[in-house]
């Protein structure tokens, strides 16, 4: 019964990924058939090491998954605890948290573009109203065009990182709250000696799948700035789908490929490491 | 207990915040959508549009959206199929019956969910240049299957173990099959998983946009979010008809979130951290 699964997976999804790691150690150009296919060993993973547009890259996509990951956290937590209360119409709230996450990130992307233009957009109305001469060609200014692809996501994804927490935030008894009223604890204590400890493992669960999720951050940059402006925003699976669809650099683009996918590969094993303990010990039981 | 009042307004603030930060973005484009294009260009913009609907119209005819639009229906619907029909039975055997290494099988599943898509885009996009499958539905349908199955067999699982084992026993004690044990018996109880998991799984298919970039080069078979990404104007960005596209494609979600805002709740937080 488990079969067709797993013979899907193997298939589209495991052979893929070995055949990556054999590419990557061999030198291929599609442009130039005529060179061979040449076995190169670590050789790509050599130059990967010396290639300042990569260093660049994998530094802009750090910068992004800590940012990001750190922001859809903290607005990630406000947003269970709201959409935790009983309160009336919470199904609409909870409906329109939903929002951004089910919207496309294509969509998203085009919608934040529009939102940042110099001249049509609601952020330059909103900040500078009349004053047309204020406005702010957000998306031109290296600084500012990272910020936009990290606010973005930021809006993007910290409902999916609240519904984390939500899931966290419900298995809490509420009697612990009401205990702690009675002998008198103000809201914030309540969140910070009961709340927050509680949810340890849930906020765990909700920062491994942000930084999963950001390290491979592309819909957003593809749409939003390119990579630009120079390479301000260019992050590793923009890099990499550079080289190897628009420069088919095989050889070379797969090894940045498997190193983004080692790297994932260390943070999902540490992540089925402490989460995925819970479900051992359940099949155990 | 009655809440003090100070708590009552901090948590009014918190629900405007969250619903007005999550909608007015979107809710720009809407009106942006409705406007014409003197108002599009105005400089400083306005708010409110004059409802015009000639966007709505180009995007539809002369950027022919009817066609991405079919695409994606064909893509997301037929990948919400496969994909279930294939999940369904690997989440029962995976919840109920004592297989070896089976939690090595839902480990591994977690990590193939977490690959970065372009580790496997080179080899796929092979795979699928042998086969004939790339410019086609079926050659986006396959990735996708592969892509969401971990999360729906995961959802599927976690919903079949709380359905009490005695109705398979009984089941099977009045002569059922395993299969038979899981098609009359759990998958009636198990309907609202599997409504769950396939309103994700065609969120999912209708959204993404990597493999859909590199496998559907001719814009005919192009599904919407490529469309959208590449929607290029004659000598100006067509902001007007990105916005009444980009709504056109959001509708359905918004309809399935507004339906079924329970579901896709419970069903996000199982996969995560019920475990």
């Amino acid at each position: 019964m488990v079969f067709p699964a797993l013979a899907v997976v193997g298939i589209f999804s495991l052979y893929p990924a070995m055949d990556s790691f054999l590419l990557s150690l061999h030198r291929i150009y599609l442009g130039l058939p005529s060179l061979g296919e040449p076995f190169i060993g670590l050789g790509n993973y050599t130059q990967l090491f010396q290639d300042p547009v990569a260093h660049q890259a994998f530094i802009v996509t750090l910068g992004f998954v800590i940012l990001s990951t750190t922001f859809e956290l903290l607005l990630g937590i406000g947003i269970a605890l709201v959409i935790h209360e009983h309160f009336k119409g919470r199904g609409w709230v909870r409906a329109a948290v939903l929002i951004p996450w089910a919207i496309p990130t294509v969509v998203a992307s085009q919608m934040w573009r529009f939102m940042l233009n110099d001249q049509y957009g609601l952020v330059n109305l909103m900040l500078f109203g009349d004053q047309v001469e204020a406005y702010v060609p957000w998306l031109a200014d290296p600084w500012m065009a990272f910020g936009a692809i990290v606010l973005a996501d930021v809006w993007k994804t910290s409902s999916f990182a609240g519904l984390l927490v939500l899931a966290g935030l419900q298995v809490i008894p509420d009697d612990v709250y009401d205990a702690a009223r009675i002998d008198g604890a103000t809201a914030w204590q309540r969140f910070w000696h009961i709340t927050f400890p509680l949810l340890k493992p849930a906020l765990l669960t909700a920062l491994l799948f942000r930084t999963i999720d950001a390290f491979r951050v592309f819909d957003l940059v593809f749409v939003m700035t390119q990579g630009g402006p120079g390479d301000a925003t260019q992050v590793i699976q923009f890099y990499g789908y550079k080289t190897l669809f628009t420069e088919g650099r095989v050889g070379y683009g797969t090894s940045i490929s498997v190193t983004v996918f080692v790297a994932i590969l260390i943070l999902s094993l540490f992540y089925v490491r402490t989460v995925g303990s819970k479900l051992l010990e359940q099949e155990r039981a | 207990m009655t809440k003090p009042l100070p708590e009552r307004l901090m948590l009014l603030v918190g629900i405007v915040f969250a619903v007005l930060g999550s909608l007015l973005p979107f809710i720009w484009f809407v009106l942006t959508s409705l406007k014409s294009q003197i108002q599009v260009e105005a400089i400083p913009p306005t708010w409110w549009p004059d409802g015009s609907l000639e966007f709505y119209y180009s995007a539809l005819f002369d950027h022919e959206l009817f066609n991405y639009i079919w695409n994606s229906v064909i893509v997301a619907s037929a990948t919400t199929i496969i994909a279930l029909v294939i999940a369904t039975p690997a989440a029962y055997a995976l919840a109920r019956i004592r297989l070896a290494g089976k939690v090595w099988v839902l480990g591994g599943l977690l990590c193939v969910a977490m690959f970065p898509q372009i580790v496997i885009a080179g080899p796929v996009w092979q795979i699928l240049e042998r086969i004939g499958g790339l410019n086609t539905h079926w050659g986006l349908v396959l990735p996708y299957v592969t892509l969401t199955l971990p999360l729906a067999v995961w959802i599927l699982a976690t919903f079949f173990k709380e359905l009490p084992v005695e109705l398979e026993e009984a089941a099977q004690i009045d002569g059922c099959t395993t299969w038979q044990a899981l098609y009359k018996v759990m998958l009636p109880l198990a309907a609202p998983g599997i409504f769950t998991a396939a309103i994700l799984t065609f969120i999912y298919a209708w959204n993404e946009f990597f493999f859909a970039l590199l496998i559907l080069t001719d814009p005919a078979k192009q599904t919407l979010p490529v469309g959208i990404a590449l929607f290029q104007g004659e000598f100006t960005m067509p902001w007007g008809e990105i916005a009444a596209a980009s709504v056109l494609a959001t509708l359905p979600l918004i309809l399935l979130v507004l339906l079924f805002q329970r579901g896709i709740i419970s069903g996000l937080s199982s996969g995560a951290v019920k475990g």
